[in-house]
This record gives structure tokens, sequence and C-alpha cells, in this order.
């Protein structure tokens, strides 16, 4: 007879109706402001640029080499080098970037930037509920706006970050043993040099 | 004390009357009803948008709104102030003016409906003599309405969902209107009021609700099946099957516009449940005897959120028809049962009354009604489709 499967049916959609009162374990719907999912470490939204220290400008890992610019897909970001230097992490002199913007509306997150990237200045954000009510300049992201620090890095990405920070201590500590064999060779060098010059000034006198 | 709280919209309305003089009186009577009823019915809208969106969440173990005050009960309001907010755009080709008048015109025949509509105990705002009459008169102003929109958009959409909705509400008129006419042919009169008085009596403690005969309930089951059919909603929402033609006759419309449409679709689904409720429900009469002394519209209006929360458990469960199923429905089942039905009322009205009377009227019922739907079943032959163009 007619009715019987609606019958059925309004029977179902009313069991689910109560059954959403009775047991909370039907309703899986996340209260999402309030409640979040635990973060995934390998989530990624946008890049951001990583920063050493206190100083977002003083610690900027970022050498304006534009690769990342050149490699970005669908060329979402700007670089403008700076015309003076200034030392880096390891004391080196290194240009650093005077404009460097991403358009986040044209980014599309693919990750290139921060895989080719040789001095890991840019990585990528899990911060992923972003929303502004200016269509352009909300979207532009400039060089304040990207700087984030390696604290903040290290707590989105423990793993991937903890490998980097070694790396970057190993180079560190390479490019320090270096110098200071340098600094030994030339104070070798010099001591030498000193040890065999005595003599000269007398010459010199002599003259 | 009783008779006041069931009276007091009659004796507050008589009170501010007095203060006005007699010559002004008829005229700001009739203002104060109409004005009462549409605050009432579009506050009723408010309510059930937001159970709706609450139920159907439920249903499909949701929350529903939940945000916009507690328990979401805000939401209507927030709805409200968005669609007003909103910007509202005329395709370039659309006749304006039938494009703007069509949302006005589908909420006017929606409220019209409610001036025959006995809300209470002489709660009506008038008392014609061909009250069923006019409401079904007014009701069917519904379709013209449609019609200005789905032709004045000029768009493709717009005018299948039209065509469709004209189609649908067309074929459903006839049942909806033939389920009716039993309870005329058992009450001898068009007016509403003196229908709902002969249902409002009792044999012990169980009223003559018309929906307690076989006639009675076959009908009442027919006309809610057509006032769904009729007030486009789910499972016969073909008028705006989005998957298909997006959002039917109203793609066209945004802003306040929509939510006219929306207003006025649910305007007209009181309405029809409110013609039920007075036909079959026995209209502000109490369920039982003893509970006469619950006042008459706290009756009218529980029955009627209980006849939108079946339309909701309805629109929660069934998916939509397809468009033979629905055409099949109408003219190979409702419309033989509805005429089956008016003589099944007549033999009721010419037989003693008794068992012998409740046997037969009763078979008189089943006995098509499964034959009936069997034809339908039998319908279903599926064959291997073949396809001309792809091979």
């Amino acid at each position: 007879m007619v009715g019987e499967g609606i019958l059925k049916g309004m029977a179902e959609t009313a069991r689910n109706f109560f059954g959403s009162y009775v047991s909370k374990d039907r309703l899986v719907t996340l209260q999402y402001p309030e409640q979040r999912d635990p973060q995934i470490e390998a989530a990624r939204s946008f890049p951001f640029l990583v920063f050493d220290g206190a100083d977002w400008q003083q610690g900027m890992r970022c050498v304006a080499c534009q690769i990342c610019e050149k490699e970005c897909p669908p060329k979402c970001i700007f670089i403008e080098k700076s015309k003076d230097k200034k030392p880096d992490a390891n004391g080196k002199l290194q240009f650093y970037p005077a404009v460097f913007n991403i358009d986040i509306s044209v980014c599309m997150s693919c990750q290139i930037c921060a895989e080719v990237c040789p001095f890991d200045a840019i990585k990528m954000d899990v911060n992923h509920d972003l929303s502004s009510d200016d269509r352009f300049g909300g979207l532009l992201l400039d060089k304040q706006r990207l700087a984030k620090s390696n604290q903040y890095y290290n707590s989105i990405h423990p793993t991937e970050a903890a490998a980097v920070d070694a790396r970057r201590a190993a180079e560190k500590a390479r490019q320090a043993a270096k110098a200071k064999a340098a600094t030994e060779a030339k104070s070798d060098a010099v001591a030498k040099l000193a040890a065999a010059t005595p003599a000269q000034p007398a010459i010199g006198e002599t003259q | 004390m009783i008779q006041t709280l069931d009276q007091i919209f009659v004796l507050a309305k008589h009170w501010l009357l007095s203060y006005l003089p007699a010559a002004l009186q008829p005229l700001c009577s009739a203002l104060i009803s109409v004005a009462t009823i549409i605050l009432a019915f579009a506050l009723l809208f408010a309510i059930t948008t937001w159970l709706e969106r609450k139920g159907l969440g439920r249903m499909q173990n949701r929350y529903g709104p939940n945000r916009v005050g507690p328990f979401g009960i805000l939401q209507p309001i927030a709805d409200g102030v968005k669609s007003l907010t909103k910007e509202d755009i005329i395709p370039i080709t659309a006749d304006h003016a039938v494009h703007f008048l069509a949302p006005v015109l589908l909420v006017a025949a929606s409220f019209l409906g409610y001036a025959v509509l006995p809300i209470g105990r002489n709660m009506v705002l008038v008392n014609l003599n061909a009250g069923v009459l006019y409401f079904f008169a007014v009701g069917s102003m519904m379709e013209l309405a449609v019609f200005m929109a789905g032709w004045s958009s000029r768009s493709k959409y717009s005018l299948l969902g039209a065509m469709r909705a004209i189609a649908q509400m067309i074929s459903y008129e006839v049942p909806l209107v033939l389920a009716s006419i039993v309870v005329i042919m058992q009450a001898g009169s068009l007016s509403t009021v003196s229908i709902i008085d002969l249902q409002a009596t009792y044999t012990g403690i169980w009223p003559h609700w018309f929906v307690f005969t076989p006639w009675g309930f076959a009908g009442f089951v027919l006309f809610m099946v057509a006032a769904t059919a009729e007030s486009n909603r789910s499972p016969f929402d073909l008028p705006e099957g989005e998957s298909e033609i997006i959002a039917g006759y109203y793609t066209e419309y945004s802003g306040f516009k929509f939510a006219l449409f929306f207003l006025g679709e649910y305007i007209g689904m009181f309405a029809t449940s409110g013609m039920a409720i007075t036909l079959f429900l026995g209209g502000w009469s109490a369920p039982f005897s003893f509970l006469t002394w619950i006042p008459s519209y706290v009756w009218f209006f529980a029955k009627l959120l209980a006849i939108i929360s079946v339309f909701i458990w309805i629109r929660g469960t069934l998916p939509r028809l397809r468009m033979d199923q629905l055409m099949n429905l109408a003219w190979e089942f409702m419309l033989p049962m509805a005429l089956l039905n008016l003589f099944t009322a007549g033999l009721w009205h010419f037989m003693p009354s008794g068992s012998l009377r409740w046997l037969v009227c009763s078979t008189m019922v089943v006995v098509p009604c499964i034959f009936l739907s069997r034809g339908l079943k039998q319908k279903e032959k599926f064959q291997v489709r073949t396809y001309h163009y792809s091979e």
C-alpha cells in the first residue's frame, strides 16, 4: 500500500531527531571558534618570513636573493633588494629585502617558495581562519605582517623547525670554526711576520 | 473568568473602539483585526523558520542555528536584517514592473485567505457565507504571482520553475478542493464559522471533528498532501528544485524580494493548514470536552504548530518526487480517491448511524486506496536505457 515506506522513513527521522537529544555521540559537529581540532603539523596555509631574536628587522633571515620570487608559480611574491648591506646571523654582510610583499589572494599555498629558499627564511604558516574587510590592501601582506619569530615557527612545525635549527647551528659552528681557523692562521702569519721582522728596523735604522 | 480569557482579544478590540467616534468604528475595527493577523502570522513565520532549521538539523544529527541569541532564537531577526541590507538586483532585460509586483502580489494573496479563517471563538475577520469558496479563490491567486515572477525575470530557469509550479499547483488544486467538498456536504454550509460550530460539540468527552470519520480522515489526508503540493514544499518542491533549475521562479530575486517570496510561501502554508484545521480538525475547539477551559485561540495555534511540525518532519524525511510521479500521484491516485470520497460521504449521510455505517464507509476508503496504490506501483517498469547518440 502507498505510504508504508513513507511511515518507515518518518520513523527513522524521528529516531534521529530524538536520538540527537539523548546521545551526544550523534552530534559530531565541532563548535568551531570555541572548539578546534588539534593542529596538524603538516598543515600549511600561506608563507611567512622567519626572523631570529627579538627584533624582526634585525633578525630577518631573508637576504633578498629573489629565488622564491622567480619560482613562485602564480607570481604572488614581490621583492625589492636593499641598496646597503646588513650583517646576518653569522655576522656576514648581506643584502636584505627593502620591500617583501605576498599577495595571499593570489597565493595558492604550493610551498615551492619554502622548498627553494636556501636560507630557511620563508616557511609555511598554519593559520587558516583569516579574513579581511579590505579586499586589496588587507590581502597584500607586507614585510612586517609576514615576519614571524623562530619561536612561532617552532611552535607550529616542531619537527621541521628543530631540523632547521640544528642545520643552522651546525652551519654557524662551521662558519665560526672556519673564521677561527682563518683568524688563527692570520694571527699565526702575523706572529711569524712579527718573529721575522725584529732585525729589520735595525737594518732600517742603519739605512 | 475563563470566558473573559477566551474572549480577551475581542474585548480588547471593543474597548479600543469605544474611544473612537461611531463613524470610524467599522473601518478601525477592520484595520485593527488585519494588523493583528498580519503581525501574528508574520511572527509565526519567524518562529517557524527557526523551528524548521532546528528540527531539520536535529533530524540530520546537527545542532541547527545556535549562534544568534540563546539556542539561535534570534536567527530570524538576523536573517531579516541580512535580507534587508542585501543588494536588490533586477535583471536588465526583466519586466521591471511585473518583476516588482510578483512578490507583493504573492504576499498579498497569501494573506487574503486569513479573512475567513477563524483563529478563535468569535475571532474571524469576516464571516462570509461563502467563506470556503472565497478561500480557494484567493488561494489560486498565488499561481498568478508565481507565473508573474517566472515570466518577468526573463530567465529560462525562472520560466521553467514557474511552468512547473503552475502545472503542479493546478493539478493539486483539484484534489484539494474535492477533498474539502465532503465537509461542505456534511456541514451544508460554506461558512467557516458554522463548519466549526458543527464540530465544536461533544459526545461524552469526544469531539465531533470530521477527521474522526472514514471520509473525513481520507479527506484530511488528501487535503494535507494536496496542501503540501500547493505550498511547494518538500517532497513536492520541484518548482524550486535547486539541483535542476537553481531556485525556480525566484532565481532572479535577491534581498528583501526573495525574503518576501519566502514569507508568502510560508504564509500560504499556514493558511492552507489553518483551513485544514477549520474543515477537519474542529478549528479552535478543544480535543476533549474537559479541556474547553483552555482559550480557543490557544487550541488553534497548537493545532497549527502541530501541522507545521509534521510538514517539517515530512521535509526532513522524503526526497523530491520526479515530475511523472508527481503528476501520476495527482491524477491517478488523489483525484479518484477524492471523487470516491464524495460518494463515501454521501453514503455516510444517508445510512443510519451505527457500526455498519462505519464498516461500509471504511471499506469504501481502504479498498480503493489499496487498489489505486497498486496501480501506482505497477507503473514502475525498469528497462535498459539505450542511448542513440552516444554510441
